[in-house]
């Protein structure tokens, strides 16, 4: 009987080891698409009361884990909820967003990175403590540039040129996550739907997860084309008629108020200086759709950037005719950019053409305070020659000194800037203001977005009138702070 | 052939003891861990019950030292841990339903449980001198395992919990008499299968290359069927069902070494299953919920859905690798999580690297039974070990299987580790049976043995078979080992010291 025991004992640890295959499979295999279905409440309970990791603005925590005396352990907590949501964005029943969603693999402490400190909280049989995210932020400038906006609707992007850390991410108008990180699951639902459809959506940062017509900023690209292409410089002189009519139709593009360009024609510097439709449109047409999509791209249009959030790709479209072409010239027709595109295109002329990856996450620091990751900066792309970056540095200079963006002079300071404002169908145009400051020494790149903000009649000076302040107490705050 | 083993076995009872200290720090540890990963501090009992578990292993240890020196070191410690870390798990589910208003007190109760079920499984090592006794009980068995099984049908005792009716209570004390019945049923197929192998084993025609039985020897295997699909349908115990038929195939494959029987029982328990799944909608929802488990309608069906089984894959998903740690977890979101799905609670608080270690643990036990009845020398022994090692591991397979997803989901017990005082106590019982057996298949042979050992190809007739028809030579030499080490009346083997 013996050699039927050895079999049925070789069948039972065959049934033992299938055994260990199946929960294998169960526990390794599928452990992410069961931890991600949607009936799956078990991980969002377990997340909800996780010793998660704070998020840290300059050594203070604005989105931190306190321990409480509920079923779930601890609560999140946010402690200037105004200020930094458009950074933190929210963790709770109904889902998270921003860092708290791009970092989550840190603050909640499961990502590979953080093995060694898993495994030691469980031989101690503590609680798993989620790491911290420092952040780049300054809470001058952000606080600054909340205060600026006031309660118009928008956005602000703020990066130092140098390395891409951002300074400030505003988006308005913003929420309270607070309301959606409570554990009275009814409470936050109901917060939740009611943010979903509260105006301005409060939920979707308009700095990086909305695109909108870049407008007149968008000349800075194409400038920059025409200075690569080596045809052009600063006094290369363009035609500027009252109305340009690209080949291939008969509609004709005209200047902001239906007047001339000052001149006919007109130089690139003149043109960008006082915003010039008509010869923009003529120059985008001359330098081909082509040339200012390469230029877009290297500018990152048409490319993800992640910060560590997943922005909106901001985009300049395929395929586009002469009439296309001209129209997307002056940042119109399917043209699209992200506020913080556009701080990434005066960046890249701030850093003699060097564009700097943008980055909103300094240090992740595990709970015993070692260091577990650091963000060195890295060059996004080289989208323009520091030649081209002077040229165009002193052309927005004469922006400021003598153009559009003149209400964004600081005594003392030399600021380089470009406005925009972009048609937005009946309702009253997007305001758009990028630039940088010094001009010799470039400590803050900026860009503004303010929705609606211009007046009717499509003046190209608001742009100026409505932007232009707020980028000044903007890069003020930076070069006081 | 194992009847003679010339090297001379530790008796290894100071293995044992170490073995059982780590099995001790096991299950202390764990039950500290649990009150530091729910309570943030060490349980304020924990030294009472160390202690008591201590006293629970000395004790068996001793018992097993005065009256089976030689039972094999490492089952004993094996279920010590298997106990202490399912006690652990039962506490820290007790303590999450108290959090949530709910207190149960589980925990207690599986601790008086185990108490009694060691102190039981200690009389029955006590009082059963040689297991060889028990044959003398085979049909006595055979009766008190339809008496068990029917038991929860007779009116007045009989409880239907949870669509299964497989309770008795008698006063304040609920049985699952199908737990108890295992093992009557094990005492008697090995009864009755080794006086009637030689039948089964030899007579019948080859079809297809298998040694077919006669129909008329096909008489028990389909009265077992019988049996067990009556528990299947009428006390909707898809489990219980699997496992006393896997319990007897195998058995039967053990005492007739022939293939045959198995595929004829693997074949009669799928078409009925297959009926039965066709014709009650009980058991047909258990192969929904197994096949289709995530369709929403299926998760969402009450009762009879998946929902359970896939909370509990989430549950054990959460765990992944390395699990939440001891109290860490949510496995109470989990129905049953103590009881049928603690197993899915273990994955998720000590994750795969856990639930693994407790699966080789398992592997570990049942290997030392299978290699007890490989060394007894007594035919029943050899199929009442053997029995009820598969037994063991057949429990876990049917339990972690349904569990994992791997076979549809039954309402068993995991040995040793769930909560249920009757599975505890008849897995103690059967731990008890294999220390006894082990301990006469580890047993010195003493010096002076007038063992017969047939030479292997050495024509016999074969004793108290019904036919005396010539056998072949490889069928003979098992054939007469039995009859050497099984007469009918009196035991020749080891009997010098009894």
């Amino acid at each position: 009987m013996n050699t039927p025991l050895r079999r049925l004992a070789s069948v039972a640890l065959v049934m033992c080891l299938v055994l260990i295959g199946s929960a294998t499979w169960v526990q390794f295999f599928q452990s992410d698409r069961l931890d991600n279905d949607s009936r799956n409440v078990r991980t969002l309970y377990r997340a909800l009361g996780d010793a998660r990791g704070p998020i840290v603005v300059d050594g203070v925590a604005v989105a931190s884990s306190v321990p409480v005396d509920d079923v779930f352990g601890f609560q999140r907590q946010y402690s200037d909820p105004v200020t930094y949501s458009s950074i933190t964005g929210f963790f709770g029943v109904t889902g998270r967003t921003g860092l708290e969603q791009a970092q989550n693999g840190y603050l909640s402490g499961s990502s590979d990175q953080l093995v060694f400190s898993r495994l030691r909280d469980v031989f101690l049989g503590r609680p798993p403590e989620g790491a911290a995210v420092e952040t780049t932020i300054s809470p001058a400038v952000q606080e600054a540039a909340l205060r600026a906006l006031g309660d118009q609707e928008g956005a602000i992007v703020a990066i130092e040129p140098s390395t891409g850390r951002i300074l400030a991410l505003v988006s308005t108008p913003g929420f309270d996550p607070n309301e959606l990180a409570t554990h009275d699951m009814r409470a936050a639902r109901s917060a939740y739907e009611t943010l979903l459809t509260a105006p301005g959506n409060p939920l979707r940062s308009k700095a990086y997860q909305e695109r909108y017509a870049p407008g007149s900023t968008f000349k800075l690209v194409v400038a920059a084309a025409a200075l690569e292409s080596g045809r052009y410089d600063a006094s290369s002189t363009l035609p500027a008629p009252h109305t340009y009519t690209p080949p291939q139709t008969s509609r004709g593009i005209g200047n902001f108020g239906g007047g001339g360009c000052g001149s006919d024609p007109i130089t690139l510097d003149d043109s960008l200086r006082v915003s010039c439709n008509t010869s923009f449109a003529w120059l985008g047409v001359d330098l081909g759709a082509d040339a200012l999509r390469r230029q877009a791209e290297a500018f990152g249009f048409n490319t993800e950037v992640t910060i560590p959030m997943l922005a909106a790709n901001s985009r300049f479209p395929a395929s586009l005719d002469a009439p296309q072409t001209a129209q997307s010239a002056i940042g119109q027709f399917e043209v699209q950019a992200t506020p913080l595109q556009m701080a990434m295109v005066s960046a890249a002329i701030a850093n003699d053409g060097t564009l700097m990856t943008p980055y909103l996450v300094d240090t992740v620091r595990a709970a015993n305070l070692s260091t577990v990751r650091t963000t060195e900066p890295k060059v996004f792309a080289r989208p323009i020659s520091a030649s081209t970056a002077r040229t165009l540095t002193e052309m927005m200079e004469n922006v400021v000194r003598s153009g559009s963006a003149r209400p964004v002079q600081i005594p003392g300071v030399a600021v380089a800037a470009k406005t925009g404002t972009a048609q937005s169908g009946q309702q009253a145009p997007h305001v758009w203001f990028t630039g940088f400051a010094p001009a010799n020494d470039p400590q803050v790149a900026v860009a503004v977005f303010v929705k609606h903000g211009g007046d009717a009649r499509h003046d190209e000076a608001t742009g100026g009138r409505v932007a232009a302040p707020i980028a000044r107490a903007v890069i003020e705050a930076v070069l006081t702070s | 052939m194992a009847t003679i083993s010339p090297t001379r076995v530790q008796a290894g009872r100071g293995v044992e003891v170490a073995l059982l200290v780590v099995a001790l720090v096991v299950g202390i540890y764990s039950y500290a861990m649990v009150g530091i990963g729910v309570e943030g501090s060490v349980p304020a009992d924990v030294w009472q019950y160390g202690l008591g578990m201590a006293v629970l292993a000395v004790g068996a240890h001793l018992v097993v030292r005065w009256r089976a020196p030689h039972a094999d070191p490492v089952i004993l410690p094996v279920v010590v841990a298997l106990n202490g870390i399912g006690l652990a798990m039962i506490y820290r589910i007790d303590l999450a339903y108290a959090a949530r208003g709910r207190p149960h007190g589980f925990a207690d109760k599986q601790l008086l449980w185990t108490a009694v079920s060691v102190v039981g499984a200690l009389l029955l090592l006590w009082l059963l001198r040689d297991h060889r006794k028990l044959r003398r009980y085979t049909y006595t068995a055979m009766v008190a395992s339809l008496a068990l099984l029917l038991s929860p049908m007779i009116p007045g005792i009989g409880q239907t919990i949870n669509g299964a009716q497989i309770w008795v209570r008698v006063g304040p004390v609920g049985m699952q008499p199908a737990e108890l019945a295992k093992i009557t049923l094990a005492v008697f197929f090995a009864g009755y299968l080794v006086t009637n192998r030689d039948t089964l084993a030899l007579a019948g025609r080859t079809v297809l290359g298998m040694k077919m039985p006669r129909v008329r020897d096909l008489g028990p295997i389909l009265l077992i069927w019988v049996v067990a699909m009556a528990v299947l349908v009428m006390q909707r115990d898809l489990g219980a069902a699997l496992l006393f038929f896997g319990l007897f195939v195998a058995m039967i494959y053990l005492a007739t070494e022939r293939i045959s029987w198995v595929v004829i029982g693997l074949g009669l328990f799928g078409v009925g299953a297959a009926v039965a799944a066709r014709a009650f909608s009980h058991v047909g929802a258990r192969f929904d919920g197994w096949l289709d488990a995530f369709n929403d309608e299926v998760f969402n069906r009450h009762p009879g859905g998946s929902g359970q089984l896939v909370r509990g894959l989430f549950g054990m998903a959460s765990g992944g690798m390395f699990g939440t740690g001891w109290g860490q977890g949510r496995p109470d979101l989990v129905p049953y999580a103590e009881s049928d799905f603690i197993v899915a609670s273990l994955g998720e608080e000590l994750g795969l690297t856990g639930l693994t270690a407790i699966l080789l643990l398992v592997a570990v036990l049942v290997q030392r039974g299978m290699r007890t009845a490989i060394g007894v020398r007594d035919g029943f022994g050899k199929l009442l070990a053997g029995g009820l090692s598969f037994l063991l591991v057949l429990q876990v397979f049917v339990v972690v299987g349904g569990v994992t997803r791997l076979i549809p989901l039954t309402g068993l017990a995991t040995p040793f580790l769930a909560y249920g005082g009757s599975s505890l106590f008849a897995n103690w019982l059967i731990v008890a049976l294999l220390l006894r057996v082990s301990d006469d298949a580890r047993r010195p042979a003493p010096d002076v043995r007038p063992v017969l050992t047939p030479e292997a190809g050495t024509p016999v007739v074969v004793a108290g078979a019904a036919t005396s028809r010539p056998v072949s030579a490889s069928a003979a030499s098992s054939a007469a080992v039995s009859s050497t080490a099984d007469p009918p009346t009196e035991i020749v083997d080891g009997g010098a010291d009894r």
